[in-house]
């Protein structure tokens, strides 16, 4: 493969991104807008070639440096690609995703002053994305980690007049470096045992790290991988928003819809997913590592969901399905079904994109109105809208045929076939999990698309449908939405597509147990309605039709029965009271302790003023001794020699 | 001209200092140019200083010796090696941004204040490039005198207590030095820092004199492999100070409430990187048996050096071009200012994010590389010190969003306005080198790379006699 031709993949958008933000004043609103676009569209259509030279010419996968950052006490830090079929699948769905999304914004932000500032960011994502997925080394994945995450910083904040945007942003970043704190220290584990930053050393080192110990703890040696994996996944757990560090991702949604799409639905957020996927060869290595992932996901994928029953924000709705079907793939990985995990992550990327951009329609539509109680029979004022909404929605819970079927049908096929300490749980959850998703989508599209009229006045007045500016972008994704698992289940999942990118060990590999009852896409979808997550999905829409379409007083009713539960959901399980009034203000009340009583007290006031009162009494002292009369001074010479006398004699001895 | 390079350094930004004093207030603007012309040409000529140093071996370069006291066999004599080519490199950079940055905004005694600097920046010169100790003391302590003095005059309202405080504790440590310092020249009868390596020194001798030197400056790591052996026995001491100074001073920061205080403490916290970075080398020997890590956590320490001289500056800086307009320091008279003040937020923004240790700036590449060090001395280190990624941003991010984001928050920052030419291009050159640093770091490495390596065989050496 070219590297130059590598390289631009990444470099279009950065360039794009750098003088559409320096000079977007300059250039002006279209040429930003016009510049951007043609940055992505060329990394996308970069990225398609190289997808077709690994898929179809038969050109090896690319390992190399393009470029030495630092080299210190013979650890290289560089910047280096490895492209395979890992790789390129990411950047094909980043790239296109990213696409649509810079197209819909367009009309997204016509009418916002910060046009030019917003493309300009988000072609920067694009970059920093890129070269995430890209990397081959861990300073590099690092880079592109923080990366995301700044820019993600600056989007959830782009409002920035909003306080509660401002709130959100920093919170976001926080939460994200308390996941990165543990990502360093797994980095910096794997320094340790191997000197060396690249992936190729450390999944080479991977077998002997196995066996190693770290003494953490006098007495106690923890196995070093496991260590390692945990430490690393942590970081997955920040931005994949694993819980508990989950709670950033519904507050994000304070970013304008367009990023809440692309980054906090179909890029950014399975980083971490990509990451441990990346990391196969470290993580099948570790037992323990894998069956925590395992169980954060499960509880992840179960009790996100329940959250998107009771919110009644178009938009959270859509944020809660997004951190549970991330729960999905975290759960994915645990069973070591890497495969799976990502391929599901491709199907999710586009159908997850596709609701929160119709959603991010509906919400200009209805002039900023984001409350579904005040939605409300939709189809008939957006219709392109509603159906690919439904597209998206079939493909949420997993309607047969549909993109999101395969993947996850296969993912619970996978959890099934495991007997890693934990699946049995996992299993539950996600199967359990079908219904929950099934209910709070088609909530979602009952109480927004049909079902009576409740607009305010002001909506009523204002409403408008969108153009085709934003329309296409979701008809492009629709399409995706609908067909890829189709197409792409054989060659991806069952095929053997990511070869050596994805080592699993022969007895934890439960994708290839699944492949042998594999008989092609149409058997699988028409075996769906032999399985309970068929069921379960029917009866999680049939349930969204009775309570919230047909006999809307039932969900009243429930509320009030079960009202000690509802209150448990609609504070999110007191996840961000713990965190404000618990870790917030303890870390407050330890800086101003610190502050106040080791600082100012002890250090200022016992140590610096004390050493100075204390020069001041010896002044004082003294002062007495010199009396200015010569017979006292003779006495104190001869109290001198004394002491000099004694002390020489003694010390003689 | 290369001859006498270093001596050009010290000398000519002195000599312009007292050039620019004689001028008094009557030509202020005389004064400003005249000092502005000798900075640019002090940092043009610390140019060829990096541009003719081989940074492949540890030897000294540069040098220049002739007899100064010779009744103490005290020599004039300079020399630069990787570690002090970078830190007078940026010595004479800020110097330049200092005097821009103070153009317009001291106005009493104008001339005095940047002729102290001047003078401040050609003794600090002499701080890094002395190969005397005798020499060295010299410089040290004459630095006090104009850092007293800029305190003193045009510090903030309690600054005559500042002041007294600053020069009484400097001016303690530094005196435990010369004790250390006369005490080895007792022994050697020299009092080149070359001999002083040299020197036989017992456990004792050695524990005391790290001691002393460590109240003096804390560190100056060169100064340590004086002794090798002391340092070993009490690196832990200065370990645990590096990590109390990053947890510790990382929660103290969350609370302040004024901006300038916030960024000092801070900056302690991001000095504790430099200790921490310098003394893991025998904690690495002792818990792996191997020595990789220690080159990694002194050329950690030293990038960090580097990137806090300019990160923690572009933040003070960033502090003044608000208190010039509004004349305060709190975070309450704030919030909002983008609204006002679109530039100056877009700086504010990426030196908080350099404050923080971002990647792709240079508050990021000594961190990651003493995070990487430590987790080789131990565990807890890495740990420790890592916390920083969580306790540096929320103190910065918090700032931020209290000073810089949401709505207007009063009048006074409504009548904000955005930097002036001067401001934005301070700020533009100082945010151009801390990208630049960050994104590539590799000529300075390449720079300190031999006197690193050195310096760790140094460490690692031992005084002690062989019994």
């Amino acid at each position: 493969m070219n590297p130059n031709l590598l390289l631009a993949i990444p470099l279009l958008p950065l360039a794009a991104a750098v003088i559409s933000g320096l000079f977007g004043r300059l250039i002006g609103r279209t040429a930003s807008a016009t510049l951007t676009i043609a940055g992505v569209l060329g990394a996308l259509v970069l990225s398609l070639k190289v997808f077709q030279q690994l898929a179809f010419e038969g050109v090896p996968s690319y390992n190399d440096t393009v470029y030495t950052w630092l080299v210190s006490d013979g650890i290289r830090m560089q910047v280096g690609f490895l492209v395979d079929q890992l790789t390129v699948l990411m950047m094909v769905v980043v790239t296109f995703v990213s696409l649509c999304v810079h197209v819909y914004t367009i009309g997204y932000m016509h009418d916002d002053a910060g046009y030019q500032r917003f493309f300009s960011y988000i072609s920067l994502f694009t970059f920093a994305m890129l070269m995430l997925v890209m990397s081959n080394n861990f300073m590099q994945l690092f880079f592109g980690w923080e990366a995301v995450g700044v820019v993600s910083y600056l989007l959830i904040g782009f409002w920035y007049t909003r306080p509660s945007a401002t709130f959100a942003n920093m919170k976001a970043f926080l939460v994200n470096r308390v996941g990165d704190f543990g990502f360093v220290l797994g980095i910096a584990g794997i320094v340790y045992f191997t000197g060396s930053l690249d992936y190729a050393d450390a999944f080479a080192a991977a077998p002997s790290m196995a066996t190693k110990t770290l003494s953490v703890m006098p007495g106690a040696a923890w196995p070093a991988l496991t260590v390692i994996c945990i430490c690393l996944f942590i970081g997955a757990m920040g931005k994949s928003a694993q819980m508990p560090l989950h709670v950033w991702l519904p507050d994000s949604m304070e970013g304008p819809t367009p990023i809440s799409a692309l980054i906090h639905a179909a890029t950014m957020v399975t980083a971490g997913i990509f990451m441990v996927a990346r990391m196969s060869p470290l993580f099948e290595l570790s037992e323990t590592a894998l069956s925590t992932v395992l169980v954060i996901g499960a509880t992840t994928a179960l009790f996100m969901g329940f959250l998107g029953i009771v919110s009644n924000d178009i938009k959270r709705v859509v944020a809660y399905s997004t951190l549970s079907q991330l729960g999905y793939m975290t759960v994915a990985l645990g069973v070591s079904g890497y495969s799976v995990a990502i391929f599901h992550l491709m199907t999710h990327a586009f159908f997850k994109a596709l609701l929160f951009l119709a959603a991010g329609a509906v919400i200009i539509a209805m002039h900023h109105e984001q409350d579904m109680r005040k939605m409300g029979g939709l189809r008939h004022r957006m219709p392109v809208t509603y159906w690919t909404s439904l597209i998206g929605a079939l493909a949420l819970i997993g309607t047969p045929f549909f993109s999101g079927f395969y993947s996850k049908d296969a993912l619970i096929e996978a959890v099934a076939e495991s007997h890693r300490v934990g699946a049995g749980y996992a299993y539950f959850c996600v199967l359990g999990g079908v219904f929950i998703t099934a209910l709070y989508t088609f909530r979602m599209i009952f109480m927004t698309f049909h079902g009576q009229e409740r607009l305010d006045h002001h909506a009523k007045a204002h409403f408008h449908d969108v153009g085709w500016d934003m329309k296409a972008p979701l008809v492009a994704l629709a399409i995706p939405s609908l067909l890829i698992g189709f197409f792409t289940v054989q060659p991806v999942l069952f095929g053997g597509w990511f070869g050596d990118a994805i080592q699993v060990l022969e007895h934890n590999d439960v994708i290839a147990h699944i492949g042998h009852h594999f008989q092609g896409p149409v058997a699988f979808a028409l075996h769906g309605p032999m399985g309970a997550p068929f069921w379960l999905a029917l009866g999680g829409v049939v349930t969204a039709w009775l309570f919230f379409l047909k006999n809307p007083s039932w969900a009243a009713a429930w509320e009030s029965r079960l009202s000690g539960l509802h209150t448990v959901l609609v504070n999110k399980y007191y996840f961000d009271w713990f965190n404000e009034n618990v870790l917030a203000r303890a870390s407050r009340g330890l800086g101003s302790v610190l502050w106040k009583a080791g600082d100012q007290a002890v250090i200022d006031g016992t140590l610096v003023n004390g050493s100075a009162k204390l020069v001041g009494w010896l002044a004082g002292v003294t002062r007495r001794v010199q009396t200015g009369y010569l017979y006292s001074y003779a006495l104190w010479m001869v109290v001198g020699l004394a002491v000099l006398l004694a002390w020489f004699l003694l010390s003689a001895h | 001209m290369t001859q006498y390079l270093l001596s050009t350094l010290i000398w000519l930004p002195i000599a312009g200092g007292f050039l620019t004093l004689l001028l008094g207030d009557g030509s202020r603007n005389l004064a400003r140019w005249l000092s502005l012309g000798i900075a640019v040409a002090t940092f043009a000529f610390s140019i060829p200083l990096y541009l003719g140093f081989d940074g492949s071996t540890a030897a000294f370069q540069f040098i220049e010796r002739t007899a100064w006291i010779t009744t103490f066999n005290a020599d004039y004599s300079l020399g630069v090696d990787g570690i002090a080519l970078p830190l007078i490199l940026l010595t004479t950079f800020t110097t330049v941004l200092i005097v821009a940055a103070g153009w317009d905004v001291i106005t009493e005694r104008t001339a005095q204040y940047l002729g102290a600097f001047l003078i401040l920046e050609g003794l600090m010169v002499g701080v890094f490039a002395a190969m005397d100790a005798m020499l060295f003391y010299f410089f040290w302590e004459a630095m006090l005198i104009p850092m007293f003095l800029i305190i003193g005059i045009w510090g903030g309202p309690r600054r005559v207590y500042a002041t007294i405080k600053f020069f009484l504790y400097t001016f303690l440590g530094s005196v435990f030095m010369l004790i250390a310092l006369i005490y080895m020249y007792l022994k050697t009868g020299d009092y080149s820092i070359a001999a002083l390596q040299q020197l036989p020194l017992t456990a004792t001798e050695q524990r005391l004199i790290f001691l002393a030197f460590l109240a003096a400056f804390a560190v100056k790591v060169p100064m340590f492999t004086i002794t090798p052996d002391g340092s070993r026995e009490l690196s832990w001491l200065v370990i645990a100070l590096s990590l109390i100074a990053v947890v510790y001073i990382g929660f103290v920061a969350l609370v302040q409430q004024d901006m300038k205080k916030l960024i000092a403490y801070s900056s302690i916290a991001h000095m504790g990187f430099v200790t921490l970075g310098a003394f893991l080398a025998y904690d690495i020997v002792a818990n792996t048996g191997g020595v990789q890590g220690a080159a990694l956590g002194i050329d950690g320490a030293m990038v960090q050096m580097i990137s806090h001289g300019l990160v923690s500056g572009a933040m003070f800086l960033c502090v003044g071009v608000m208190y010039d307009r509004v004349h305060s320091r709190q975070i309450s008279p704030y919030g909002g200012v983008i609204n006002t003040m679109p530039k100056f937020g877009a700086f504010m923004v990426l030196f908080s994010m350099a404050n923080a240790g971002l990647p792709a700036t240079s508050g990021f590449v000594g961190e990651f590389m003493v995070i990487l060090a430590s987790f080789k001395a131990n565990f807890w280190y890495a740990f420790a010190a890592g916390t920083t990624l969580i306790l540096g941003a929320a103190y910065t991010l918090w700032l931020v969003k209290r000073v810089i984001f949401g709505p207007v928050g009063n009048d006074h920052v409504a009548a904000l306005t955005d930097l002036n030419r001067r401001e934005f291009a301070i700020l533009a050159i100082l945010a151009v080198a801390v990208l630049l640093l960050g994104l590539w770091p590799a000529p300075l490495l390449d720079v300190m790379r031999g006197s690193t390596h050195h310096l760790v065989e140094q460490m690692l050496s031992t005084k002690l006699p062989t019994p």
